[in-house]
């Protein structure tokens, strides 16, 4: 079911009131299908972009991205994206958050089957007790289960999750992640998910791509030879530290650099 | 199980705390109209407005039951809620679907934002003798100028709230696969229903009150209408009468739709 993605020499440059910016020159990256890649890098170094780009909001400016051997010119259901701020739909409940896609023309399902799937779903998340209830009702962690459900209820064939733990506390992140390798455990999906949490991403993914500012570029793409399943005891073992902190540098190295102003 | 009955009693108790509140507020609505008529008739008695030219509450209430039993009332008020209705709806209509346009359009908001401010500041009230030279008497001229009254106040509340909703949402749509009049139908509608219930409050109020000024104008039917007979005649508890029924009618209709507000955005966060 999952596919793989192709970056294909991407550049992307944005004019604007202080002259052009080069958000991307030339990135290049293969992904194998199944694969959970996680992109870092300092602020500023067009990760958002490049997910921007693959999830089909922006064209680049040059350069193509590719879906197994098709190019991608839009958004749409095959590439689920997960967002920083929830984007749930607050005028729906969870269930008809999870039901949205399903209903819609694209991806026509019948009516019992729509109902099986989002009940699967909010079962997979462990939002059973909350199922009826609106968006206002639930904690961020909660919020983001759901859109996570809701990008899965119309099977994406990749999950593209731009920093969707960058707003929740230590605790919520460190479950958050867990619940997202078993989901991904059960039903595997192509991954790019985008942070600052050098730890997140050694310990979610199975490469770390580090990205370099002004202009973004790929810097280092760091393989995590660690077995799935995780959980938070990999973060204790040698072998993970070890990937954190070759990660860790580069990244270092990298936001030292942004901050001295190249 | 325990987890349930604990939640249904919490449902419960705070049932019980909502119905408390709401005979507190009634008991409180009706204590503060209790004040105004008190001050009224001790106004009367100690003769600081003069109890000959100004009607005491019984008075006005007995009109209040002579005109209602002659049918003449219910007539009046028929026909000044019939205008409001007519002039009211075209005017929302129209501010739905150009409020649309506008915030759709780049090229047509440019157009049309320096439009709605002029017009906006123009008394609809100033409209009527115009009115009344293009169209006659008829109900035509009063309602086309509800029409005006409740357009643009709608239009603006209405293009504000489409120029500032949050694009993530459509963003959300595109990636699930929704197409341009999904996005429309199930994304944008949905989010502008609270901001076209406001439009409509808002509309409504001004829309009254320019009614009853168009009816003061001309008419032979209406609530203002009856006030100016009985300005004619000097009759004075129909006058006072006609000023009570006026805030009464505005405050029911605020009343209704604030119900429906309230059940349509059941799903929006409030402020305590």
């Amino acid at each position: 079911m999952e596919k793989g993605i192709t970056i294909e020499h991407v550049h992307m440059t944005y004019s604007g009131i202080a002259g052009t910016v080069e958000a991307l020159r030339d990135v290049n990256f293969t992904i194998e299908p199944g694969e959970f890649i996680c992109v870092v890098g300092p602020s500023g170094c067009g990760k958002t972009t490049l997910l921007n780009v693959v999830a089909g909001f922006l064209q680049p400016t040059s350069g193509r991205v590719l879906m197994d051997d098709r190019e991608i010119s839009g958004p749409g259901p095959d590439r689920g994206v997960v967002f920083q701020q929830y984007a749930v739909f607050p005028w729906l409940t969870v269930r008809e958050n999870i039901e949205f896609g399903l209903k819609l023309k694209n991806n026509r399902t019948s009516a019992s089957q729509t109902r099986e799937i989002a009940d699967h779903f909010i079962d997979l998340v462990d939002l059973n007790k909350f199922r009826d209830s609106y968006p206002k009702e639930l904690s961020g962690g909660m919020k983001q289960r759901v859109a996570i459900a809701r990008s899965y209820a119309v099977n994406p064939e990749v999950l593209l999750m731009d920093e969707p733990f960058g707003a929740l506390d230590a605790q919520t992140r460190q479950f958050m992640q867990e619940a997202l390798l078993r989901i991904l455990a059960k039903e595997r999906k192509t991954v790019i998910f985008i942070t600052h949490g050098v730890e997140e991403a050694a310990f979610l993914s199975t490469r770390v791509v580090v990205m370099a500012a002004n202009p973004g570029r790929v810097r280092e793409i760091i393989p995590v030879d660690i077995p799935y399943p995780r959980d938070a005891a990999v973060k204790t073992t040698p072998g993970f530290i070890e990937i954190r902190a070759r990660v860790d540098k580069v990244v270092r190295e990298e936001f030292r650099k942004q901050r001295n102003g190249n | 199980m325990s987890d349930q009955e604990e939640k249904k009693s919490i449902e419960e108790r705070i049932r019980k705390t909502r119905r408390k509140e709401r005979w507190e507020k009634t008991c409180y609505f009706f204590a503060s109209f209790g004040i105004v008529a008190a001050v009224w008739e001790l106004s009367r008695a100690l003769h600081i407005i003069d109890p000959q030219l100004f009607p005491s509450v019984f008075a006005v209430l007995k009109s209040f039951v002579t005109l209602s039993r002659d049918g003449s009332l219910q007539k009046h008020m028929y026909a000044s809620f019939l205008r409001v209705l007519s002039g009211f709806t075209i005017g929302i209509v129209m501010a739905v679907i150009l409020g649309f346009l506008i915030g759709w359009f780049r090229t047509v908001r440019l157009l049309i934002d320096p439009m709605t401010n002029f017009f906006r500041a123009l008394p609809p009230i100033a409209l009527i003798p115009l009115m009344i030279i293009f169209f006659g008497i008829g109900e035509t001229p009063k309602i086309v100028v509800l029409c005006y009254a409740s357009f643009f106040p709608a239009l603006v509340v209405i293009y504000q709230a489409l120029v500032g909703l949050d694009p993530i949402y459509i963003r959300a749509g595109k990636t699930l696969g929704a197409t341009n009049s999904e996005i429309f139908r199930k994304i944008i509608l949905p989010q502008l229903i609270p901001h076209i219930i406001t439009a409509c409050r808002v509309s409504l109020g001004v829309c009254w009150a320019t009614l009853v000024a168009a009816e003061l104008i001309a008419a032979q039917r209406g609530i203002g209408a009856m006030m100016v007979d009985a300005q004619n005649f000097c009759q004075m508890p129909p006058l006072v009468l006609g000023i009570l029924l006026i805030g009464a009618i505005s405050l029911a209709m605020d009343t209704a739709v604030r119900a429906i507000e309230r059940r349509a955005t059941a799903w929006q966060e409030r402020l305590p």
